[in-house]
């Protein structure tokens, strides 16, 4: 249920950036989750498009792309490392719940990836098509 | 922040590698919160739980307690309408209502805003009620320096499984309405069980804010937090 959340910080770090670094038009956003960082996948895609579709101009042709992170969890008394989704919180090798998660419940905003005008207008000729259609 | 990415330019697009957690901002603005208090010598709690599992009532016994030592201040967040702030007020309590605007928990950032609003200067003790919720606000950081979720009974000795990041991020619990456990199957074993396997150095404090038993225990226990972090800012 948090995803609302997420997505709404999510646009405003976009947006901070995109303030810094001149940009008007945002091609992708790339975001990771992990496996265990109770985000659905779906719920998230719902919110993103509620969200952006509220006066948010800098996003408003973006792609919303995410990807999830397996969770791995690491035993402390026999060194090993397991899938936490799997067996939880008991180590598979050695029985033990002296265990902890090594990753999967974090949350990353990779990359972005933006629309430069100023190239385009430059006259450059290589898979700018995509996007001349653009109102801008 | 704006140092950390870095741009890759190719022909027309941009691939900026941004790396950021999606709390980047809420996080520096939770330092601001930090310092501000502290420079204020205020006292941050912030309070979380499920809508009803009685909040306000207990801030209000809480404060009670706590009323003659401190001058203290509280920051009802809800998403909409004024009542907890209504009845805050009519308790005698300086008070401040904060709409999150349909968000489901207070942001460090509207906790800024708040505390800027809200004068807290000569406040020693500040209470921030955060959204009835027991998933978002255990990932904000607010700034606050304690952080306490209430359960009550009637929400039963699961919540600790169901909702772990809750009881993992609090210094404190308190199970409320202890006084309805006759008529829920609640055990009181479990529930600290469940807790400590979350946040082993967790205190557990059982209250009905009702009759008021229990309460005393924690406002003693969060009385003594308070003095233990004013020596720490005067050494």
């Amino acid at each position: 249920m948090h995803e609302l959340s997420v997505v709404s910080h999510v646009i405003k770090i976009v947006e901070k950036i995109a303030g810094e670094q001149g940009i008007e038009d945002v091609a992708a956003v790339k975001l990771e989750f992990g496996e265990v960082s109770g985000i659905v996948p779906e719920y998230l895609e719902k919110c993103w498009n509620w969200s952006v579709s509220k006066n948010h101009p800098v996003l408003k042709n973006a792609d919303f792309e995410w990807s999830i992170t397996p969770a791995v969890t690491m035993c402390m008394d026999c060194k090993g490392t397991y899938e936490t989704v799997k067996h939880g919180k008991v180590c598979p090798f050695c029985s033990s719940e002296n265990t902890f998660l090594l990753q999967g419940n974090g949350i990353n905003i990779k990359e972005l990836v933006v629309r430069d005008y100023e190239s385009e207008k430059g006259g450059t000729n290589n898979g700018t098509k995509a996007f001349t259609g653009l109102s801008v | 922040m704006s140092s950390i990415y870095k741009v890759i330019k190719t022909s027309n697009t941009r691939v900026i590698e941004v790396n950021l957690s999606p709390y980047a901002i809420q996080e520096e603005m939770a330092d601001r919160v930090r310092e501000i208090n502290k420079a204020n010598g205020s006292f941050m709690v912030n309070i979380m739980a499920s809508p009803g599992a009685g909040k306000t009532t207990t801030l209000l016994r809480t404060i009670e307690h706590l009323g003659n030592r401190y001058k203290i201040g509280v920051m009802e967040a809800d998403i909409e309408a004024n009542v907890d702030a209504e009845v805050m007020a009519s308790a005698g309590v300086g008070t401040i209502q904060i709409h999150t605007g349909g968000e489901c928990a207070m942001t460090a950032e509207m906790t800024l805003q708040a505390i800027e609003e809200f004068h807290t200067k000569d406040m020693d003790l500040l209470f921030l009620e955060n959204v009835g919720n027991l998933v978002c606000p255990a990932e904000e950081d607010t700034g606050a320096d304690l952080k306490v979720a209430i359960l009550s009974v009637p929400e039963g000795d699961d919540k600790p499984l169901k909702y772990p990041l809750m009881f993992q991020v609090c210094d404190a619990i308190i199970i409320n309405k202890i006084d309805t456990k006759k008529f829920f199957a609640f055990d009181d074993e479990a529930v600290v069980e469940r807790i400590h396997a979350l946040s082993p150095s967790s205190k557990v404090f059982f209250i009905s804010a009702k009759t008021g038993y229990g309460v005393q225990e924690w406002a003693e226990w969060l009385s003594d937090r308070i003095s233990r972090k004013g020596m720490q800012c005067t050494n």
